[in-house]
């Protein structure tokens, strides 16, 4: 029989496409990420749109209908929902008056993926005076659906950018401390355990609050990613630094030594690739941590900065208790937070199972 | 194994210190001080701004404040609270014995849930009550604290059953018994200590759950399984006890994230403690309350992590320090 050779790569992929929860994971992760490439698209609104006249608007995603209460196909449609009193913000619905819901309609113009301006929607009400809310609408009338969008791209972006950031310093440190010894790793590892010695949350204040308060979201959004990585390399130096220093002693690098290559290439090109398997479990695992990380900042009030949108920031409303009760919706972000966590601990467990070669496929 | 614990107990200062110049270089770095906002008054004068900061200790460079931080905290003084004006170690204190308070509850509901479910589990492994423990950790270990917080206060203000913030009862909390008192304390204790609970007993239980699993299928087990020995005797008596070993190690470090672990759930549910306190004194620039705050849970981490390693050496000979 001719045997078949696969990359361990190959053999690891394999693994993880046999594991069902991983799969789930990485399913509503692509989703969660085209959702944020996507997110002009989308959502039905731009994320600062206000309906003024509609705010604290409950949730319609329960009230789609197909047919009308005559039996007639109307394609997807909700029941107009009128205000009952104007300072409580409470709705009715009303049978009669149908709202009928189009796909790829125009609507606010938005930049498709950073390249061009476009005004199409997936989906919108066809009376653009009355608008849909799936999630409903929070204190401004603005639409939560559009705004939990809009929010995913700093949310799950962060998490990406962060984890890039601190492996890379991770790998760099953590090799140059394990390969060179002596003082140099002394002295780096003696900076990975300060770092390491302050609570998180404690340390992410101080280092974020060192930049100052007042300053607009993009500002915001790149020293929330520098502080969240500028903590998490720590750890991930520590590890790397005790995997180098056994994989130092292998041959193939007293080869590489031999040959006289310059030390860096050394541990770029013959040392770091061997941890890549720890490297991407760890990192997946550890992507949560600058989600929740950013939901932390945002909800504490340093983090994205309104009109602008965040999973935190959007939650930041709920600490209204009046809301948490009358606005239940005021949560949903919440959900969204919970899946993308969920998803990426899902996954990163079955990376671990996948990248374990003591495992079963 | 004194040597040891010696050695890591001298290695403590230094990190206190590095910690401590670290923090107060960030709040140095950061623009401004607490005085900043009264300069926006037009009345006040800057020399009377020169003398305040004089007064407070503001003036002067990094090195010189931090030093005179130093020098006094050493001795205990850890300065006076710019917003509140009364000594900080009272402030801190006060805090610290609410949170404790908090972290304690849920450590106690932590561990309560997580041995006996983690046993039931790798005793019944792959069966039904498997997998809703497995369910149960997957759900705790990745609900977000804020999150779960929040659902809970919701809960709290739709049944009444609970309170929706705070720590005592604001107007009956004078003229209640001790024992009122202690029955207010536990009934505001309850949802915060839930969520910290759930959320920490995630992963011990699936620590306990795959130690319980890998020690049944043990020689000895086996052997004890062949002497005849009663089902329940085999998992209590000789499985759970050489089960239960790692765990200390994780009980040492949970001791460890027992300041910080409740941060956001403070914040949440109004909770008096050391996180509102050190968020407030972060953004009011209250250097003193925020140098201490940080030294506190710093200390904190430094000896539940040494105990942590401690216990390792004393539940399993085979380690041996050096």
């Amino acid at each position: 029989m001719a045997q078949q050779h696969r990359s361990p790569w190959q053999i690891m992929w394999a693994k993880l496409r046999g594991n069902r929860t991983a799969m789930v994971g990485l399913v509503v992760l692509a989703f969660l990420y085209l959702g944020a490439l996507f997110a002009g698209f989308i959502s039905p609104y731009s994320d600062t749109h206000q309906f003024r006249e509609d705010n604290w608007h409950p949730p319609q995603i329960t009230q789609l209908h197909l047919w009308d209460d005559e039996g007639t196909f109307r394609g997807p449609f909700v029941y107009a929902q009128n205000r009952v009193d104007d300072f409580l913000a409470e709705y009715e619905e009303d049978r009669s008056r149908i709202i009928e819901i189009d796909f790829f309609v125009r609507g606010d113009t938005y930049e498709l993926l950073g390249l061009f301006e476009t005004d199409l929607h997936l989906f919108g009400t066809a009376d653009t005076e009355r608008a849909i809310f799936l999630f409903g609408s929070d204190r401004y009338g603005r639409d939560i659906f559009t705004r939990i969008m809009y929010g995913s791209r700093i949310s799950l972006s962060v998490g990406i950018i962060g984890i890039l950031i601190s492996m890379s310093l991770g790998m760099l440190i953590g090799g140059v401390a394990g390969y060179f010894g002596g003082r140099v790793d002394f002295v780096l590892m003696r900076i990975v355990e300060v770092i390491l010695a302050v609570p998180g949350l404690y340390m992410i204040l101080t280092v974020r609050q060192a930049f100052g308060q007042d300053m607009s979201s993009t500002q915001s959004y790149f020293i929330m990613v520098l502080v969240l990585a500028f903590i998490g390399w720590a750890g991930n130096a520590r590890v790397i630094r005790g995997m180098v220093l056994s994989i130092k002693e292998n041959e193939y690098v007293t080869a590489a030594e031999a040959l006289g290559l310059p030390r860096l290439r050394i541990i770029a090109r013959h040392i770091l690739p061997n941890t890549l398997s720890f490297v991407i479990v760890t990192a997946t695992l550890a992507v949560p941590y600058y989600i929740l990380g950013e939901v932390a900042l945002s909800f504490i009030g340093v983090g994205i900065q309104e009109p602008d949108a965040s999973w935190g920031n959007m939650l930041r409303e709920a600490q209204n208790v009046r809301y948490l009760t009358d606005y239940a919706w005021v949560v949903t972000p919440g959900f969204f937070i919970f899946f993308a966590v969920m998803a990426f601990n899902f996954l990163g467990d079955g990376l671990r199972d996948a990248a374990d070669p003591r495992s079963l496929e | 194994m004194w040597t040891y614990i010696a050695r890591r107990f001298l290695a403590v200062p230094p990190l206190l210190l590095a910690v401590s110049f670290l923090t107060y270089a960030l709040l140095y770095a950061a623009p401004g001080d607490y005085f900043t906002r009264l300069e926006e008054d037009p009345s006040v004068t800057a020399e009377y701004m020169a003398q305040l900061r004089a007064q407070y200790g503001l003036d002067g460079g990094l090195f010189t404040r931090y030093w005179h931080w130093l020098v006094n905290a050493v001795q205990f003084d850890f300065g006076h609270s710019f917003r509140f004006d009364v000594p900080v170690f009272d402030l801190i204190t006060e805090r610290l014995s609410n949170t404790l308070v908090l972290s304690v509850a849920s450590l106690i509901l932590a561990w309560g849930l997580a041995l006996p479910l983690g046993v039931l589990a790798g005793v019944h492994q792959g069966r039904l009550l498997d997998k809703i423990v497995g369910f149960i950790s997957f759900f705790g270990l990745s609900i977000p604290r804020v999150f779960f917080s929040l659902l809970m206060v919701m809960f709290a203000a739709n049944t009444k059953w609970f309170p929706v913030g705070g720590m005592r009862d604001q107007i009956y909390w004078d003229v209640m018994t001790p024992w009122e008192q202690f029955v207010d304390v536990a009934h505001h204790l309850v949802l915060p200590a839930i969520v910290i609970g759930t959320t920490q007993t995630a992963s011990y239980m699936r620590q306990m759950r795959a130690e319980m699993v890998e020690t049944l299928s043990k020689d000895f087990v086996r052997t004890a399984k062949a002497k005849g020995l009663a089902h329940w005797q085999v998992v209590y008596k000789h499985a759970f006890g050489n089960a239960v070993n790692p765990l200390i190690t994780l009980f040492g470090y949970s001791l460890a994230a027992l300041l910080a672990g409740s941060f956001l759930v403070e914040i949440v549910f109004a909770w008096p403690g050391l996180a509102r306190l050190t968020v407030d004194a972060v953004f009011a620039q209250d250097e003193p309350v925020v140098m201490a705050s940080v030294i506190m849970a710093t200390s904190m981490l430094v000896l539940g992590n040494l105990i942590a390693d401690l216990l390792l050496a004393f539940v399993d000979p085979r380690i041996r320090l050096e």
